[in-house]
């Protein structure tokens, strides 16, 4: 624990911290720009400059390690000096459009001129003028404006993985470069967050809102299982723009593409008022008691176990409590929030989560990944794991289709029977895992999927406890077994049990009956990922936000709201309940889902016993106490469970073909359709040509 | 003035063998074994005692630098890398070394390496270098042949070897960090400082960058005796420097002096005098072109080592005498030195990326009287924001040269400012 002195006032600081930190430690603020706590450090702005006693020139505070007694001073003459002389070397050669700039107002440069430049220019020259570079669909670039900090190189190269951007040249013809390609990484878009200054911004967001007009609601991600934490910018009741929100143990402050930008998806391909589906085959808009009429005729010509519902994957979890309250009130026992056909949820808690939580993964020594590409399954969560492969080397395992991972893997093989030589010894990985302290196994949730899934959960929880990482051979408090979900939805429906009920059928057997005619009604909620081929004969109502697969197959649409339109409750594939907020209200006459299925259950008379969301809450609670612990990890009992059978030789595949296409919001995203054009599509084209 | 039984570099001038056979003939490669016997604690004392100071231009004690090697090894290689990318303008007396008596200086990376731990040695030339580099590859394979390289080095039973890698011509790859960052196939860019080569330095491992010189010459203060070298020059800057003397010279030359001569007698022994005699100098830059010049009443009776020259606020620099006489356009040729260093600026830190274009541009108009006398201050105030504030020593190089103009010669400045407005006013009339 070095102890020193800033400006005057002794203090002690963890050892390992650099004085830039130890003066955050002491209250002092040290202006940056090339410094970012989760890059390498670069010190090349020169901006964080201090007095250091005896050294004979100011010391970049971003690099130096703190010592035993060094006296700094950052409130000096000499410092002053040093910050404004630098300050006005960024700004010589940098332009003066503020006006026009989309960084003005959050722009670090703009910030740091105000509180520690000169008020006027001495530079009588020619201005340098840089040539714009193509950085894909995301990434607007102003190149004129970069001050050369190379966070964004090191971001690429660090964290998102790919080494795509670097500077080239030289001197003061230095520029920040890429392949003249477009940056073909998931996590691009925090590149435009890490830009202290204008020259990388968002292309969708362009010229759309000034800071300073924006609402800022602290909510939570639904385009994957993660969770990651967002602030939702909304202006005039409509989304702006999704940023990250720091959460330390789930996105840090990052979050992906997806997240971030297929939000101009919440404008798009709404339903903003019922349907009815005429006589004519044709859907008509309705008013909200004839499409309540139309149900309640509906459902009282129908017998409870001749209905169904499914619940898909963006549903938040008051939503589903109320659907599956009203579904077993009128006695439907055919209920299931796996749209997937993934047969785990059943067992016991940890047999369907991330157990070893994301921040966890940093605990790990050796990972074994199971039928997932994580990259585009949970973007945070493979960021994560990168980062703890450059920190450690890990040895990463692979099983499935060979995948991309950013980081060194040794592949394994394709299927389960390669799950089964692991298991015996015959492949040298398992000496690595046998060997690690934490081994972590990731399992996709597509393996569950399979029809041998509940099988695959008892094989791989068998060879997990018998490698050690989980159950009496694992160390304290380690459990390697995590279950990778990929839908926002899953883990919450699992919770409150939107599952089978006593003799009903689960989502294989609803479409088996809806072809076979032994299902009349469907009730999707969200629910587009299904085969609605599948669906028959049957009289369907959608309730969701989107004019999506689900929708277009409807007799009845009751228009809902999407993630930022309500106050709603996730949990995230680590099991942890996180609160989203509602940023804006839903369009028309759509309407906060669990409130659509209250009004409905008093038509038919089954009113639902909560008339506000508190209430709903409270009922969410009563049912799973999980509820009550917002953003709390609770440790999962360890039990056996999973099938004895023998899983079948097919090989493992991936679910997801179209990493920026999730869902009904990023189908219906202009810029993820630009994503997919970039990035998607040349893939697709190569391997269809060979 | 120096003797020649004192001479370090017998073959300065190429007149005789470089090879090995003539090599020996000079001393060179003589009881080799015998120094490395002396063992590492006893060669860095020696080398301490010595007073060497590296010749690279900073002058920093070679003796202290190599002590900062671990003792042990923690399991890394240590290296000893030799820095031969003479880049410095005025220049060019590594050259002469690598090209002329190529064997010194492998058989000084043989000590040095030895006394620091090292079985490696690189010697990082420049690319422009091309005999140097022929004469300096061909000396090697001599070596080995010899068995005075290899597992075996010169029979002491130290494995040492030497490997020769080319630059790409860029001015920055001679500063220390860069030029590993460049030696392990990166773009040339200086490290942060610390963590210090010698902890961590090319590849991760403990490293030691010196000059061909300060390599050079180690065999020969060993043999000799530290008490013959420290005879040498004058307190703390003992022993012999080649000096590179260029400019308005009749007989522009590199020789090996003592440290200490006075400028006006190495000039006049030597380079025959400056065109026009003495009372037609203008200024001396004496150092290479990174240190500020000095004007002819300095010039009188400065003396040329390390102390002296930054007690007349200069500096010895690599020891390249840069002569001016009153011919010279002292602020465009100031000028000159500010394009190369906005040309060499590797453009990694702000201030020296911005800085070195920004008092380019102003030395263009000074040099042509388009500014005003104003501007001269700020123009000195913008050197002292690039001064000190930088990564590597580069900015301050770029800086100097300019305060050294402006100290000496503002009266110049102002004239042709004021000579170019009163021009431009009647031209307006």
């Amino acid at each position: 624990m070095p102890k020193l002195t800033i400006n005057g006032r002794e203090i002690e600081v963890p050892a390992g911290v650099t004085v830039l930190q130890a003066c955050e430690f002491a209250g002092v603020e040290i202006p940056r720009f090339c410094y970012h706590d989760r890059l390498s450090i670069a010190g090349n702005c020169r901006m964080c400059l201090v007095e250091m006693e005896k050294a004979p020139k100011p010391i970049a505070s971003c690099a130096m390690p703190a010592g035993d007694g060094m006296v700094i001073h950052t409130d000096t003459e000499k410092v002053h000096k040093a910050r404004n002389g630098v300050m006005e070397f960024l700004l010589i050669n940098h332009p003066l459009d503020c006006p026009i700039c989309d960084q003005g107002g959050e722009c670090d440069l703009q910030d740091q001129a105000m509180a520690y430049g000169y008020d006027r220019s001495r530079y009588e020259e020619n201005k340098r003028a840089v040539p714009e570079k193509y950085m894909g669909p995301l990434i607007k670039t102003i190149m004129t404006r970069c001050i050369q900090c190379t966070r964004c190189v090191r971001f690429a190269t660090e964290v998102a993985g790919v080494e795509e951007i670097g500077m080239v040249n030289r001197g003061e013809d230095a520029e920040i470069t890429t392949l003249e390609q477009a940056i073909d990484s998931e996590l691009s878009g925090n590149l435009v967050d890490i830009c202290p200054v204008g020259a990388l911004t968002s292309a969708p967001y362009q010229f759309a809102a000034r800071p300073w007009e924006l609402k800022k609601t602290m909510s939570v991600d639904v385009m994957d299982a993660v969770g990651s934490n967002i602030r939702v910018d909304s202006r005039s009741g409509r989304v702006m723009r999704v940023l990250p929100r720091l959460h330390e143990d789930i996105n840090e402050e990052w979050i992906n593409d997806k997240t971030r930008h297929a939000c101009d998806g919440l404008a798009r391909q709404r339903l903003d008022r019922p349907y009815v589906r005429g006589d004519d085959g044709k859907l008509k808009p309705a008013r909200w008691d004839e499409a309540f009429t139309a149900i309640q005729a509906r459902m009282k010509a129908t017998a409870p176990e001749r209905m169904a519902a499914i619940a898909g994957d963006l549903c938040d979890a008051e939503s589903m409590m109320a659907l599956k309250d009203f579904m077993t009130g009128l006695g439907v026992p055919n209920l299931d929030c796996r749209q997937d056909g993934s047969r785990i949820g059943t067992g016991p808690r940890a047999s369907y989560i991330f157990n070893t939580t994301i921040a966890g993964i940093e605990d790990a020594d050796a990972v074994l990944v199971i039928g997932s590409n994580p990259r585009w399954e949970a973007a945070m969560i493979n960021a994560r794991l990168r980062k703890r492969f450059l920190q450690t080397a890990m040895p990463v395992g692979v099983i499935g289709e060979p995948v991309d991972l950013t980081f060194e893997t040794q592949y394994l093989g394709a299927g389960p029977d390669s799950l089964a030589e692991l298991a015996e010894g015959k492949n040298d990985f398992a000496k690595v895992l046998q060997k690690a302290e934490r081994p972590l196994i990731i399992m996709g949730s597509a393996v569950f999927a399979r029809p041998d899934g509940e099988a695959l959960l008892g094989t791989i929880r068998r060879f997990a406890e018998s490698v050690g990482a989980v159950g009496k051979d694992a160390p304290e408090g380690w459990n390697g077994f995590s279950v990778l979900q990929r839908a926002a939805s899953r883990v919450g429906g699992l919770d409150l049990g939107f599952l089978p009920q006593e003799g009903g059928r689960d989502l294989e057997g609803i479409l088996q009956g809806c072809e076979d005619g032994e299902i009349d009604l469907v009730w999707l909620h969200g629910a587009d990922e299904i085969d609605t081929k599948r669906l028959g004969k049957a009289f369907v109502v959608y309730q969701g936000h989107h004019g999506d697969a689900g929708a277009h197959r409807a007799d009845v649409i009751l228009p809902g709201a999407a993630y930022t339109e309500k106050n709603a409750t996730y949990v995230n594939t680590e099991g942890r309940v996180q609160l989203a907020r509602l940023a804006v209200f839903p369009p028309g006459d759509a309407r906060e889902d669990w409130t659509i299925l209250r009004a409905l259950s008093e038509i038919v008379g089954k009113t639902l016993p909560y008339d506000n969301l508190g209430e709903v809450r409270q009922r969410l609670i009563e049912t799973n106490p999980v509820f009550a612990a917002v953003d709390q990890i609770s440790t999962e009992k360890w039990s056996g469970f999973g099938g004895r059978g023998k899983p079948d030789s097919a090989a493992f595949t991936l679910p997801i073909a179209n990493f920026y296409m999730t869902d009904p919001i990023s189908r219906a995203s202009k810029t993820m359709a630009e994503c997919t054009e970039a990035f998607i599509l040349p893939k697709q084209d190569a391997a269809a040509t060979g | 003035m120096l003797q020649d039984k004192d001479r370090v570099f017998l073959n300065l001038y190429g007149q005789q063998d470089w090879g090995l056979e003539g090599a020996r003939k000079r001393g060179v490669w003589d009881n080799t074994k015998d120094l490395i016997a002396l063992g590492r604690e006893k060669l860095l004392e020696l080398v301490k005692e010595s007073e060497l100071r590296g010749r690279g231009g900073a002058g920093f004690p070679a003796g202290m630098k190599w002590s900062f090697m671990p003792k042990e090894n923690d399991g890394r290689p240590h290296y000893l890398v030799v820095n031969a990318d003479e880049s410095e303008p005025g220049s060019c007396k590594d050259r002469e070394i690598m090209r002329n008596d190529p064997h010194m200086l492998l058989e000084g990376c043989v000590v040095a390496g030895f006394a620091m731990g090292a079985n490696k040695a690189y010697i990082y030339i420049r690319g422009e270098y091309w005999e140097p580099l022929q004469r300096l590859e061909a000396a090697i394979a001599e070596a080995r042949d010899a068995g005075l390289l290899g597992d075996n080095a010169c029979g002491s039973d130290w494995a040492f070897d030497i490997e020769v890698s080319r630059g790409a011509g860029a001015y920055i790859c001679g500063e220390e960090t860069a030029l590993l960052e460049s030696l392990e196939g990166k773009k040339g860019q200086p490290r942060l400082k610390p963590p210090f080569p010698a902890a961590v330095g090319l590849y991760g491992c403990p490293s030691t960058v010196n000059n061909v010189e300060t390599i050079a010459v180690v065999p020969t203060i060993l043999r000799r005796g530290t008490e013959w070298w420290t005879n040498l020059g004058r307190p703390k800057n003992t022993g012999t420097k080649i000096f590179s003397i260029s400019g308005n010279v009749n007989k522009p030359c590199n020789v090996e002096e003592e440290l200490g001569i006075p400028l006006k007698e190495l000039i006049e022994k030597h380079a025959g005098g400056v065109t026009g005699g003495w009372d037609n100098l203008q200024a001396v830059v004496p150092g290479g072109s990174s240190v500020p010049c000095i004007p002819k009443p300095t010039c009188d009776s400065v003396l040329m080592d390390f102390d002296s020259l930054r007690e007349a606020k200069s500096g010895l620099g690599t020891a390249a005498v840069i002569v001016m006489d009153k011919s010279v356009d002292i602020v465009r040729a100031i000028g000159r030195f500010s394009h190369f260093y906005m040309h060499e600026s590797c453009g990694q830190c702000t201030p020296c990326r911005e800085g070195t274009g920004w008092m380019y541009r102003v030395m263009q108009r000074m040099a042509k009287g388009q500014a005003t006398v104003d501007e001269i201050d700020s123009l000195l105030d913008v050197t002292y924001q690039v001064e000190g504030h930088t990564i590597c020593a580069l900015g301050d190089a770029a800086a100097w040269p300019i305060q050294g103009l402006i100290r000496h010669f503002r009266p110049e400045i102002e004239r042709r400012i004021n000579e170019y407005t009163s021009n431009s006013a009647v031209a307006a009339e």
